[in-house]
Order: structure tokens, then C-alpha cells, then sequence
């Protein structure tokens, strides 16, 4: 039953991937990318990771595709990309290279230490909120800290960067 | 029971996605989503484990991955924004200010 819901699952996160590539329009893009989100949310559900599913579905999903679309509609990029090519001999380099790197990481991952037997006798609790909480706020309390620093870093940043637009007469 | 090396699997072809995407893709919006793709596979991959070893930790590290995606993504959008000011363009070939 779990490997039914992972197969279809993987095969929406797939299907998501392959079409935010090959969409023309950079609107239809986010709406693919949003759906492979909810596909991988799904997946942390099956890996008993009930925090992350909820931190994916507000974070990714909801915030981060908001920011795409809203920036995509701003500056009205949607159009497609003309189909110029400056350098024509790059594309088929870049998908050789992108298929080696699958090779390489598909040999290695089955290759390795054989994973240890998982999660038939595994605790399913192991990753609750309240586990998580726990370990946030004792063995990685600073870290935590450090985050409000990034994220106070970033608003600063945006804040600055948008007034440099504003304050330069000539733009 | 999944084995892990399916999730792995998945992991793996989804960020060679993200690759192809940064690879092949020239618009600048359609990058920072491919980068966005390759964040996710990552992060996969760490609940994957996290999961194989049942230790909360790998859960930790994809909670700081979030943050750090998030801010990045509001400043990398912002960037866009104030390129897209000046060059009124997202296409990454002509965002060539500093060519030699």
C-alpha cells in the first residue's frame, strides 16, 4: 500500500519537474514547480516527518510560489523565451553533462553501504513536533538563533535594495 | 516498507532536473525556480536518511535548508526586480553589463 502511494507520488513529483522544464511560460512553470512541492510534502508524510510536511506545504507552497507568481505577473516575464540560440552547441553539452551526473549519482546511491533495515520495527514517533521541538530548543538552540539573524539579514537586504531603485533619479 | 533507495532514486532525478534547468533555461525567474527544484531533492534526500537512521537531526538540518531558501528566494527576487528596472529584460544572455 505505501509503495502504491510512493509510486504515484514520485511519478506526480516527476511529471511536475519534466513540465516546469518544458513550459514555455514562466507562470505555467510555478503552477508545475507548486505541484512538485505537494507531491514531495506528500513523500514527508510517508517518511513519518509530520513538521516538515506542514513547514513545506506554509513555506514552499504557499509563500514561496506566492513571492514567484506575484514577481512573474510584476514584471510580466511570462512571455516565452525566443528561440535564438546564441551558443546552438551548449544545450546538448548541458543535457550530456546533466545525464552523466544522474549516472554518476544513480551508481553510487545503489551501490553503497546497503541502507540498514528500516522502519518495520522503526519507531514512527521518532520525528514528532514534540521531538523536534525538543532538539531545536536544547542541542541546536543557537543555530535556531542564528536563523532570526539570516532571515532579519534578508528583510534589511530587500528593504535596501528596493530604496536604492527608488532614491536613483535617473531609473 | 519503501526501501531507501527508491527515495534516493527520486531524489537524485529530480535534482538533475534542477540542473538541466539552470543548464538550459534563460529565464532568470525559471532558474531560481530550477535552484529551488534542487533545495527540494536535497531535502528529500535528508528526510530519506533521517528517516534510515530514525535521527531528528537530518529533519533539523531540512528546517534550516527552509529558512535559508526562503531568504534566499525574497532576496534573489528582489535582485531580479532592480535588474529588471534598469534592463527591462529576466533573460539571462542579456544581463551582460560586465562582459569583457
Amino acid at each position: 500500500m505505501e509503495l502504491i502511494i510512493f509510486l504515484i507520488t514520485a511519478a506526480v513529483a516527476i511529471v511536475g519537474a519534466a513540465a516546469m522544464l518544458l513550459s514555455p511560460n514562466a507562470i505555467h512553470s510555478a503552477i508545475f514547480l507548486l505541484i512538485n512541492f505537494v507531491a514531495i510534502s506528500v513523500l514527508y508524510v510517508l517518511l513519518y516527518a509530520p513538521f516538515l510536511f506542514a513547514i513545506q506545504l506554509i513555506v514552499y507552497a504557499g509563500a514561496i510560489i506566492v513571492l514567484f507568481l506575484f514577481v512573474v505577473m510584476l514584471l510580466g516575464a511570462e512571455r516565452a523565451e525566443d528561440a535564438r540560440e546564441r551558443f546552438a552547441w551548449q544545450r546538448p553539452l548541458g543535457l550530456t553533462l546533466a545525464a552523466t551526473l544522474l549516472g554518476l549519482i544513480g551508481y553510487i546511491a545503489l551501490r553503497g553501504p546497503a541502507p540498514e533495515a528500516t522502519a518495520t520495527v522503526a519507531d514512527q514517533q521518532f520525528a514528532s513536533p514534540e521531538r523536534i521541538a525538543e532538539a531545536l530548543f536544547t542541542t541546536y538552540l543557537l543555530p535556531f538563533e542564528i536563523t532570526a539573524f539570516l532571515l532579519l539579514a534578508a528583510v534589511i537586504g530587500v528593504v535596501v535594495l528596493h530604496m536604492s531603485g527608488v532614491l536613483r533619479p535617473e531609473t | 516498507m519503501v526501501p531507501t533507495s527508491y527515495y534516493i532514486l527520486l531524489s537524485a532525478l529530480l535534482f538533475t532536473f534542477g540542473v538541466v534547468g539552470v543548464i538550459t533555461r534563460r529565464n532568470a525567474l525559471v532558474l531560481f525556480m530550477s535552484v529551488e527544484l534542487m533545495l527540494n531533492s536535497a531535502n528529500l534526500a535528508l528526510v530519506t536518511f533521517a528517516m534510515a537512521r530514525q535521527d531528528v537531526a537530518g529533519q533539523i538540518v531540512v528546517f534550516f535548508v527552509i529558512v535559508v531558501a526562503a531568504a534566499e528566494v525574497a532576496v534573489g527576487l528582489a535582485l531580479l526586480v532592480a535588474i529588471f528596472r534598469t534592463k527591462r529584460t529576466t533573460d539571462v544572455d542579456e544581463i551582460n553589463a560586465l562582459r569583457g
